[in-house]
């Protein structure tokens, strides 16, 4: 499917940046054809995004050259970009909830009439148009932050690919999509790129990229690894390239079968029964035994990360019980839960560390009660911090240095390590090695089988297959909400996972 | 990994302009200080004496016991706007059960002197929590709260004198609000007491750990199993009780007990935690800072008056140079978060 006529629309030799102290690339040449679809992968902090977002222009100090069409560019803002022709869908949503679809879909970029009033007919006709291309079919006055994420997602993808841009760059753009929803993605990018547009592609869906893409470039620790054509690589290739050699847990997980196991005589420790909230979750129960570590896997905006926040009483459940050790509890608050052995590391670490606060405060936050009654002994904190910090590699080895000063990785292991002093009963992990790389991965699943082994039973909350796939015993998958299948005792690959979300 | 040692390497590269940047927030308020001192001891010979030095103490003792409170509430990323209010009303709260002269024409309680005081503190507790419970249960913000209660309190003082004038108050305020202790006034080492035991409980206890995580991310000391809502209604709690100590004792200090008598204080105290560096936006600085706000505040204010200069410019200039220190202080703030 090669349209490769010889003249890259977009060319870049020897790029290099860094963030701080921090490498994120060095010495990338990457070129894209007119009218391809180049797919991106490699692992979480690879480099890929930061490339991207330099061709966007979202990031502007690097070192190398950029050319576009032949003439050399260097962009100082998105909209110099987006000027130049380049768009860019990011992972993260940026649509505006409390408006309407049309007005999501123009933007910053309303049709108006003469006099610069907003003509409300034509967006509202075009913007239902260019959906209805996209396969939904969608009232375009509706708010925005109504929809279900999906949804959400492609109203975002539909307000780049419309807007007239000659370069397509699509960060992650399937992570919340069903796969009807995926098949007309793809489509519309056929018919675009048989237009002339071009297109970039992010993703960790393997099967997704060679799917779609005519050519794939890899990506491992801030350098290119390969660009090759799609058609001639297969999925088993592509992951070695991403990984390196000698990771056999995580490629396992990513290609093959997983053999599930779970605990047999071991006690139930905690049991939901029928949790519910509504808009988030109905009807879920599940029991955790000890030692066995549960998998909750769905796609985004599937209900798992509501669920793990509620198990922490972060917020309120309108339905169901709980209950630890077969004695009933209530989760008001999550003082309540920490008090009957519930600990969460939540999704987001701006959401579980004290930026500004040394290491060992914010390790030393959850168990202050344990080790002073009134007066603070810091001496004490700092001891046992440093044995959390050299136990689990977290760098620079120091209680010291602020939080913010770490890397992603370390940081999410510093979370981590609240809960390891005093062990809780459940353990739930929202996410838990999102944006890691394939080190702090492997450390993160050795502490997760540490805790196994001392009965501590776990939940992992992941839309990550791999995630879900490396570190459970047994496998519930989310749906809209719902449990929709639970793997137990058997067999299991991803794209089993991903058919049963 | 790699990039893990580099950024660690870098951090051992100081030099002096990351350490001042780390401490600029601490250094800002500090400079403003030495310089206000410097421009008003050049202008006005009566400026820089001994007498006059006992005069600034004097005149901030009683922001600096409100304000002792309020750090703990901005120290938690909250407000409380009505220190000022619930400090008269406690303060005339003290007047109404203590036995009046002939001619003030209130209709009042008198009690004996340790049961007025004892109201007095159970309505300032009681205001406090009334805070404390609009803020964390009902969830109202501390703003809009505290803003009702501003209003609330103006009005308990109201209904208490009704326009008239309250003079007589328990000896042992009297004595604690305009007495000595020693060469001392024993307001100044009342308010001494209270910026030390505030400093000694932010610094070296459990829960002033606490007041300072959940001013730096609330959700992650949610996260951590912090009970969140129990140690703001604790700052509210804290800061009313505050307020109270200083409407009894200012009361003593101005010789009556009227409406409206502490208005400025709302402006200083909030003006003193924050010029001294302390973030509005919770999680940094402390009492050493508060200290240094109110310093400046009180130099300010005082040396304004030694030099001679129109007594309306007065107003604009003060409002002018808080402005500055102001400005300073978030971009002090801002430099510090720079400083990798």
């Amino acid at each position: 499917m090669n349209v490769g006529n010889g003249t890259p629309i977009l060319e870049m030799v020897g790029i290099g940046k860094r963030f701080g102290g921090v490498t994120a690339l060095t010495g990338i040449d990457f070129h894209l054809r007119r009218g391809e679809v180049h797919g991106l992968v490699g692992e979480n902090g690879a480099g890929k995004s930061t490339l991207m977002k330099i061709i966007a222009g979202v990031h502007h100090g690097y070192d190398g050259e950029m050319r576009i069409d032949g003439q050399p560019v260097h962009f100082r803002s998105a909209r110099d970009a987006l000027a130049a022709g380049i768009g860019m869908v990011h992972q993260e949503l940026s649509i505006v909830p409390q408006l309407s679809v049309a007005e999501n879909v123009f933007l910053g970029v309303q049709p108006t009439n003469g006099l610069g009033v907003v003509s409300w007919g034509r967006m509202k006709r075009e913007a239902r148009e260019h959906l209805q291309l996209l396969g939904i079919d969608i009232d375009p006055t509706r708010e925005t932050g109504t929809l279900p994420i999906g949804m959400q997602q492609l109203i975002e993808i539909g307000r780049v690919l419309f807007s007239g841009a000659r370069i397509v760059i699509l960060d992650e753009p399937t992570s919340a999509l069903s796969p009807p929803e995926v098949k007309h993605l793809f489509e519309v990018l056929g018919r675009l790129k048989a237009k002339g547009t071009t297109f970039v592609f992010i993703s960790h869906f393997l099967e997704d990229i060679l799917e779609v893409s005519d050519r794939v470039t890899v990506f491992r620790n801030s350098r290119k690894v390969a660009t090759v054509d799609a058609a001639s690589v297969d999925k088993a290739w592509v992951i070695e390239q991403m990984i390196g050699a000698g990771h056999h847990e995580l490629a396992d997980a990513m290609l093959g079968e997983i053999w599930l196991e779970s605990p047999k005589d071991a006690p139930v420790v905690f049991s939901a029964k029928g949790l519910t909230r509504p808009r988030s979750f109905a009807d879920v129960s599940f029991d955790v035994k000890a030692g066995e570590v549960v998998g909750l896997y769905g796609f985004m905006g599937s209900g798992q990360t509501e669920l793990a926040r509620a198990l922490m009483g972060k917020s309120r459940l309108h339905g169901g019980t709980v209950s630890m050790d077969g004695q009933e509890i209530r989760l008001r608050s999550t003082a309540d839960a920490k008090k009957a052995g519930i600990a969460l590391v939540p999704e987001s670490r701006r959401a579980m560390l004290f930026a500004h606060e040394p290491v060992y405060k914010n390790i030393s936050i959850s168990i202050l009660e344990r080790i002073s009654r009134l007066l603070l002994k810091p001496a004490e904190e700092r001891k046992i911090a440093q044995g959390h910090v050299d136990a689990l590699r977290i760098r620079p080895f120091l209680v010291e240095p602020e939080v913010r000063k770490l890397s992603g990785g370390n940081q999410q292991k510093v979370a981590l390590a609240r809960w390891l002093t005093h062990l809780p009963r459940l353990l739930v992990l929202s996410e838990p090695t999102k944006g890691m790389d394939v080190g702090a991965k492997d450390d993160v699943v050795k502490i997760v089988k540490g805790l196994k082994e001392k009965g501590v039973a776990v939940v992992v909350a992941s839309a990550e297959p791999e995630t879900v796939l490396t570190m459970a015993d047994r496998i519930l998958v989310m749906r809209k909400g719902q449990i929709a299948q639970e793997f137990a005792d058997r067999g299991v690959s991803k794209d089993q996972l991903l058919a049963a979300a | 990994m790699n990039a893990d040692v580099a950024s660690a390497a870098g951090r051992e590269g100081g030099g002096l302009g990351r350490w001042v940047a780390g401490r600029l927030t601490n250094l800002a308020p500090l400079v403003t200080l030495l310089f206000l001192v410097l421009v008003f001891s050049l202008m006005a010979p009566s400026f820089a004496t001994v007498d006059n030095l006992g005069n600034i103490m004097r005149q901030v003792s009683i922001t600096a016991i409100i304000a002792t409170g309020l750090t703990f509430v901005i120290l938690t990323a909250e407000i409380d706007l009505s220190v000022a209010s619930i400090a008269n009303a406690v303060g005339i709260v003290v007047a109404y059960f203590t036995l009046q002269e002939t001619y003030v024409n209130i209709a009042n309680v008198p009690m004996p002197g340790a049961v007025a005081i004892l109201f007095a503190l159970l309505a300032a507790f009681a205001l406090g929590t009334v805070n404390a419970v609009g803020v964390t249960i009902i969830g109202i913000p501390s703003f809009i709260m505290t803003l009702a209660m501003m209003q609330i309190g103006a009005g308990i003082s109201a209904m208490l004198v009704r326009g008239q004038i309250a003079y007589a108050i328990p000896d042992p305020v009297r004595f604690l609000g305009s007495g000595m202790i020693g060469p001392f006034p024993s307001i100044v080492v009342v308010a001494c007491l209270f910026l030390l035991i505030g400093h000694l409980v932010l610094t070296y206890t459990r829960f002033g750990r606490y007041v300072y995580m959940v001013g730096g991310n609330r959700e992650a000391a949610e996260f951590s199993g912090v009970n969140v809502k129990l140690v703001i209604a604790a700052v509210m709690i804290i800061s009313a009780m505050c307020c109270g100590v200083a409407g009894m004792l200012g009361v003593a200090y101005y010789g009556s007990a009227q409406q409206n008598e502490f208005d400025d204080y709302l402006l200083d105290s909030i003006a003193a935690v924050v010029v001294g560096g302390t973030s509005l936006f919770g999680g940094q600085g402390g009492i050493p800072n508060t200290i240094l706000g109110l310093l400046v505040l009180g130099v300010l204010n005082n040396g304004l008056d030694h030099i001679d200069i129109d007594s309306f410019l007065k107003v604009l200039i003060r409002g002018l140079i808080l402005l500055l220190a102001l400005v300073i202080n978030v971009y002090a703030q801002r430099l510090r978060n720079r400083a990798a």
